[in-house]
């Protein structure tokens, strides 16, 4: 792609004495995909049983709405809404470092492992306590997938993690995962406790509330400066250690901090929304293809790429097969994937550029 | 194929042959007879050995003859078909993390096998073993056009990278068959589970065909590829069409592991452990690693299949989840000593 110079604004205020570089481009596409996703958030508010216009979404998320629209867009859908909307930025911002990090634009939280921790976690406390409640567990899926990451990053440790060991290490972890949750699918004893673990493993917004967005908003808000500041490391680790040592790269710590902060937002949606597959695949390529491969303009991109996707992807799911709910994440892979498969045939795009 | 020229590998094997053979073979008696006779109910040897020679209708008959003979025998025959399709994969793959389950293929005959129950109403996965071959060639093929993308072609990690993130959708897709259609969902799980119980001969002998088929076409590719393992370079210098080896190779992968998930579900990292085991053992002349990973194939399958018995007795932990743990040090072993092509 060319880089126009027109492109970079340069900014140098007065106070605080900082001096930025604007990607004026990048900018303008997190915003426009912002507004895509924030539309698709008015239309879902609309969609159910109950149906409302957009226009009077809008109305009564002014305040001015009747006190039953009230009901079903403030209390009853709106939550859902905001955190199928925040897991999806966190899963798409996630996408965007690890694919950075190991240099593979087929790297995602579903084959770094960290979703496979968290699906395993949540299928050990069904199993082996079924009186859990609900809220629990996210702290399990949580847990687990910062424990899969753990156990990923000290495995493919070698004098050094390398991207490629680190990728190959998480792709080893989740096939056991994978295992281990089709085995436990298999081995309860009733169909119940088997479509609950389907669904816990699967991903969906079903029944997500104001704790859930609190959970999610908080982790956005503590991870995603970290990661913007690991921006432009990311940038330099993309052409090789070496190159990125010769910058002045401290390559294995950022590495650590990014695969953190990475999978901080990967665990934290994961906890609140389930393993919604391929967002964190996709919405960096969709945001790449807009913004190229700067990571200062990719991560916003790709987060606003992925709340738009699980938005749009949760309002089919609730309203497709109605009244049955299907899990958000059944619908990602079913409409993502084959869109994935056909990019990387149209562009030959497997290697991160 | 420069014929009655020996095609010894350097680097070859530090056992003999016969020895190798025979240690495998004492093993595998030994996990048969493990079979017949531990579970939730340990039957002493002798007795379970009388019983099956002459069923007398007493409890440890009826156990012997209907839940352990006929699940030691799939366990044995998925284990040898697995563990040829995976030492085959990474014969022609050069690349030592190929095998059923990584590279998707295992997923492909699931969804390809729980499709045809949900779209068809077929009723067990044994008996749309069409299906599941048809969902392994899927799978596979995608996942070698997705590798192969892009510049610098087919290099180990990225086929791996591939096969997983085609795995992913397989399994994501698979979910949502099942999460809609309840029905499906309980005629199938066990199966998916990957377990071995409550299977019977017959489903074996479903399968049975496209097994035989798939392992004598694999032992007549032995010469072949050991020449492809050596890189497509040699095996043309040596006058090869590499393209047919391929072609008949992916041919006999298919046939196995499509037969072997019809029978008894996705299990995953056999096929890549007992590969490694075998070179080790005798070699890289595939006409030795070849029998030998069928022989440790059923081993390691049987091995996990009791030990998942007797971890947490009554309940049962499924052969799958057994045999992934069981494989995955190796895969371990094998990424950290470095991703080079064999």
């Amino acid at each position: 792609m060319i880089r126009r110079l027109d492109r970079w604004r340069p900014l140098r205020p007065a106070w605080p004495p900082v001096a930025l570089r604007l990607d004026l481009r990048a900018l303008a596409v997190a915003l426009g995909l912002g507004l895509v996703a924030l539309a698709a958030l008015v239309v879902s508010l609309g969609l159910g049983e109950y149906a409302i216009a957009p226009q009077d979404v809008l109305r009564t998320l002014l305040g001015e709405g009747s006190a039953r629209e009230e009901f079903v867009v403030t209390g009853l859908r709106l939550p859902r809404a905001l955190v199928a909307l925040a897991a999806g930025a966190a899963l798409g911002a996630a996408g965007a470092i690890f694919q950075g990090l190991v240099r593979n634009a087929l790297a995602s939280p579903e084959i770094l492992g960290v979703t496979a921790g968290a699906n395993v976690a949540a299928v050990l406390v069904i199993v082996v306590f079924p009186a859990t409640p609900i809220a629990l567990l996210g702290v399990a899926s949580f847990g687990g997938a910062l424990a899969a990451t753990a156990l990923v990053y000290l495995l493919a440790w070698r004098r050094g993690a390398s991207p490629e060991r680190l990728v190959l290490v998480g792709i080893g972890i989740t096939a056991v995962g994978y295992a281990i949750v089709t085995g436990a699918i298999g081995a309860v004893d009733e169909l119940v406790y088997a479509s609950q673990l389907i669904i816990a493993t699967t991903g969906s917004v079903y029944g997500a509330g104001w704790p859930e967005l609190w959970t999610i908003g908080i982790a956005l808000a503590v991870l995603l400066p970290p990661a913007m500041a690991g921006a432009r490391h990311l940038d330099a680790l993309r052409l090789g250690d070496d190159v990125a040592r010769g910058l002045g790269v401290p390559v294995e710590g950022e590495r650590l901090k990014l695969l953190l902060v990475g999978t901080g937002l990967a665990a934290a949606a994961v906890a609140v929304a389930g393993p919604v597959s391929f967002v964190g695949l996709l919405a960096p390529h969709i945001a790449r293809r807009l913004v190229g491969g700067g990571h200062a303009g990719l991560i916003p991109a790709a987060a606003m790429a992925g709340a738009a996707i699980v938005i749009v992807a949760d309002a089919l799911a609730r309203t497709l097969f109605a009244p049955v709910d299907i899990p958000v994440g059944v619908l990602t892979a079913v409409v993502g994937a084959p869109y994935l498969i056909a990019l990387l045939f149209r562009s030959g795009a497997m290697a991160v550029r | 194929m420069s014929r009655g020229a020996p095609t010894r590998v350097a680097g070859g094997g530090r056992l003999s042959l016969p020895v190798v053979l025979g240690l495998g073979g004492a093993a595998l008696v030994g996990a048969l007879l493990a079979s017949i006779a531990i579970g939730a109910t340990v039957i002493p040897l002798d007795r379970a050995l009388a019983v099956l020679a002459a069923p007398d209708g007493s409890r440890e008959a009826i156990i012997v003859a209907d839940a352990r003979l006929p699940r030691t025998l799939i366990g044995a025959t998925v284990g040898a078909a697995l563990g040829v399709a995976g030492a085959v994969m990474q014969a022609v793959s050069r690349n030592p993390l190929a095998e059923p389950g990584i590279l998707g293929v295992s997923w492909g005959a699931a969804l390809g096998a729980v499709g045809a129950q949900v779209a068809l109403g077929i009723g067990s996965p044994a008996a749309a073993v069409g299906f599941a071959l048809l969902g392994a060639a899927g799978a596979g093929a995608t996942v070698v056009l997705i590798g192969s993308l892009g510049r610098g072609g087919l290099s180990p990690a990225r086929l791996v990278v591939a096969g997983a993130a085609v795995s992913t959708l397989l399994w994501s897709v698979l979910q949502g068959l099942l999460v809609i259609d309840h029905a499906s969902l309980e005629a199938s799980r066990r199966w998916l589970a990957g377990s071995l119980s409550g299977r019977d001969e017959a489903s074996l002998l479903q399968v049975a065909p496209y097994l035989g088929a798939g392992l004598v076409l694999a032992l007549l590719l032995a010469r072949p590829l050991t020449a492809l393992s050596l890189g497509d370079d040699v095996a043309r210098g040596l006058g090869q069409r590499t393209g047919t080896v391929k072609v008949a190779a992916a041919l006999a992968v298919v046939l196995l592991a499509g037969a072997a998930v019809a029978v008894a579900g996705p299990i995953v990292l056999v096929g890549l452990a007992v590969p490694h085991v075998a070179r080790a053992l005798v070699g890289r002349d595939y006409s030795r690693v070849l029998p030998v990973s069928g022989l440790l194939g059923a081993v390691l399958v049987l091995a996990a299949d009791v030990a998942g018995r007797r971890v947490m007795p009554p309940e049962e932990v499924p052969v799958g989840v057994m045999a992934a743990l069981l494989g995955a040090p190796v895969f371990l072993h094998a990424v950290r000593r470095g991703v080079r092509p064999l």
